[in-house]
């Protein structure tokens, strides 16, 4: 909440504040009040269709700020590191699933400005290997009632997920993942050229170079608001009395006879009783701060979207051979991603060529596109394992745990990762996180998704 | 984009005429070594925040491998060697020096 009068968001000063409209005065002061009173821990208005024409009629005066911005406290129980949409899912799961609400979310930036909001952001489960298809299942179903859940419209669209088999190796890899999501209870199939052409009319299934041989369609994969995501869990844990602190940068880990004591940031120094990491392409740099290593390298991956253009296809499309997927987001813009850059990065801007790569792909599969102008591009710095498949883990430090080595698809897997981390943090067990240690690398429990899946990295 | 001079031909080559190859002096453990070496050669990997040494293959070009210093926060590159070391030559540690005073790598400095 945003005080009109004194015009601040954290400590607050009675001051006298000259007006001269007296209405607007008395109505600056009863906001005023309000703030104060949300101060003191009343719960967060709902959102509803009611709220709107009550707003409506009141000049919009009663919205309040989503999430409170307060100083960080001396103390937590817990530490989450990066407000991205794995810590506040982690955060809002410690809170909801176990009710622990002593929780601080730190964030060097600001909310959902990293990862979360650059990804391309879709949602699918289609995963060949089981650990991963039960982690990926569990965030697309959690997505699925997400808006309910926190109150605030995620924009979740389960326009189905469709991905191109253009060699004769994919036919077989996708036949496989379809059989083995079937054991798996994930809902997908396998479908013939004809039928892709039904669903994305704009393709050209006869590619000189890379034909349309068919496809593993997911119908109840799509799509969200990658923004909404991390905005209505920041929401929801500011709610539950959590502090969510941004421009915060951690600086330094301090640890006591290997148990972590506490962090030092860029406003002073926070203890806490667990700290959970969560920040992707960063997770090397925080990590060496704790006195251990991650089986992880960092790189760009960028996306960019199109200008907007009247709805043309209402399915999400990946193309994984020739390294380019697509959607149109509900403004109209084409939103195109590729491949990563082969080399460490952490400038959160990529290649040229890569660019030129994708666009070239997708000229070929889609030919409408070569006449879009293209709007913006940007770059992520992803966390990359040696298997494709993410760290859930705890680590040689007794009570920090990891949460990293999302790659090049953490996206859709937010609630379930938040849920899964949530759980190992609580109770020091998950079963959804298990196959996930760090220490899988050692055992040769590898969750080998970059072979097995065929997804674009 | 990225540019490196292949130490061989002396090509200025630009980013698509070359292929990245990782993390620079890898020491192979194999047998004989402990799970612990053996597990860091294969899956830990330097991931820092500013200077980087990595292998990179002249690949459409003389196709030779050589090495690269670079900073991984700016993308400068401060200088490219042969692949016939296991360290990096005094004369790279220096350039790297005058532009990162307090540069480490591994146990390199």
């Amino acid at each position: 909440m945003f005080c009109w009068i004194c015009d601040s968001l954290g400590r607050h000063v009675a001051t006298i504040h000259k007006c001269d409209d007296k209405r607007r005065r008395a109505q600056r002061a009863l906001v005023h009040i309000q703030w104060q009173s949300r101060t003191i821990g009343f719960a967060m208005k709902r959102y509803s269709a009611f709220a709107v024409a009550r707003e409506a009629l009141r000049y919009h005066t009663g919205w309040e700020r989503a999430w409170r911005s307060p100083e960080p406290k001396r103390h937590y129980d817990v530490i989450i590191v990066g407000a991205g949409g794995h810590g506040l899912a982690t955060a809002y799961f410690l809170g909801k699933n176990f009710g622990i609400t002593n929780v601080a979310i730190l964030e060097k930036g600001w909310l959902g400005g990293g990862n979360t909001g650059r990804n391309t952001t879709i949602i699918r489960s289609n995963y060949l290997q089981d650990p991963s298809a039960a982690l990926y299942e569990k965030a697309r179903s959690l997505y699925e009632t997400m808006s309910q859940d926190l109150n605030y419209n995620v924009m979740f669209s389960p326009r189905g997920v469709i991905m191109l088999a253009q060699t004769e190796h994919e036919v077989r890899g996708y036949k496989r993942t379809a059989h083995a999501n079937a054991l798996q209870g994930v809902q997908t199939e396998w479908i013939e050229p004809a039928r892709v052409k039904e669903l994305v009319p704009i393709i050209n299934l006869e590619g000189p170079r890379y034909p349309v041989l068919g496809g593993l369609w997911q119908e109840r994969g799509g799509t969200a608001r990658h923004d909404a995501v991390a905005w209505g869990y920041a929401r929801a844990c500011s709610d539950m009395g959590m502090d969510v602190i941004q421009k915060c940068e951690v600086t330094g880990v301090r640890s006591e006879n290997g148990r972590v004591v506490g962090v030092d940031t860029t406003k002073g120094a926070i203890d806490c009783d667990k700290l959970g990491m969560v920040v992707a392409g960063n997770c090397s740099h925080l990590s060496e701060m704790a006195g251990f290593r991650l089986p992880v390298e960092s790189v760009a991956l960028q996306a960019l979207v199109s200008e907007p253009i009247k709805p043309c296809m209402d399915v999400v499309v990946m193309a994984n051979t020739v390294h380019g997927y697509m959607s149109q987001s509900d403004k109209g813009e084409m939103v195109i991603g590729g491949g990563t850059d082969g080399f460490n990065n952490y400038t959160q801007r990529g290649s040229f060529h890569h660019i030129e790569e994708t666009v070239r792909a997708l000229n070929e599969t889609f030919p409408m596109v070569s006449r879009l102008k293209m709007l913006r591009q940007w770059g992520g710095i992803v966390d990359v394992t040696g298997d494709r498949s993410p760290l859930v883990s705890k680590t040689p430090v007794d009570n920090i745990f990891v949460n990293a080595g999302w790659g090049t698809g953490g996206f859709k897997a937010i609630p379930g990762s938040g849920w899964a981390m949530a759980e190992l943090m609580a109770t020091g067990h998950s079963p959804l996180a298990e196959e996930f240690s760090m220490m899988r690398f050692k055992e040769g429990k590898f969750i080998d998704e970059s072979v097995a899946a065929g997804v674009a990295h | 984009m990225l540019i490196l001079e292949c130490p061989y031909c002396g090509v200025k080559a630009e980013e698509t005429e070359l292929a990245a190859g990782g993390e620079a002096h890898l020491k192979r453990f194999g047998p004989g070594s402990s799970d612990e070496e053996f597990h860091d050669y294969l899956f830990m990997r330097e991931n820092p925040k500013g200077v980087h040494f990595e292998r990179w293959r002249h690949a459409n070009g003389c196709g030779k491998w050589f090495h690269a210093a670079r900073c991984t926060m700016t993308l400068e590159v401060f200088g490219t060697y042969s692949a016939q070391t296991t360290e990096p030559p005094q004369e790279i540690k220096d350039k790297i020096s005058e532009k990162r005073p307090d540069w480490t790598w591994r146990d390199i400095k």
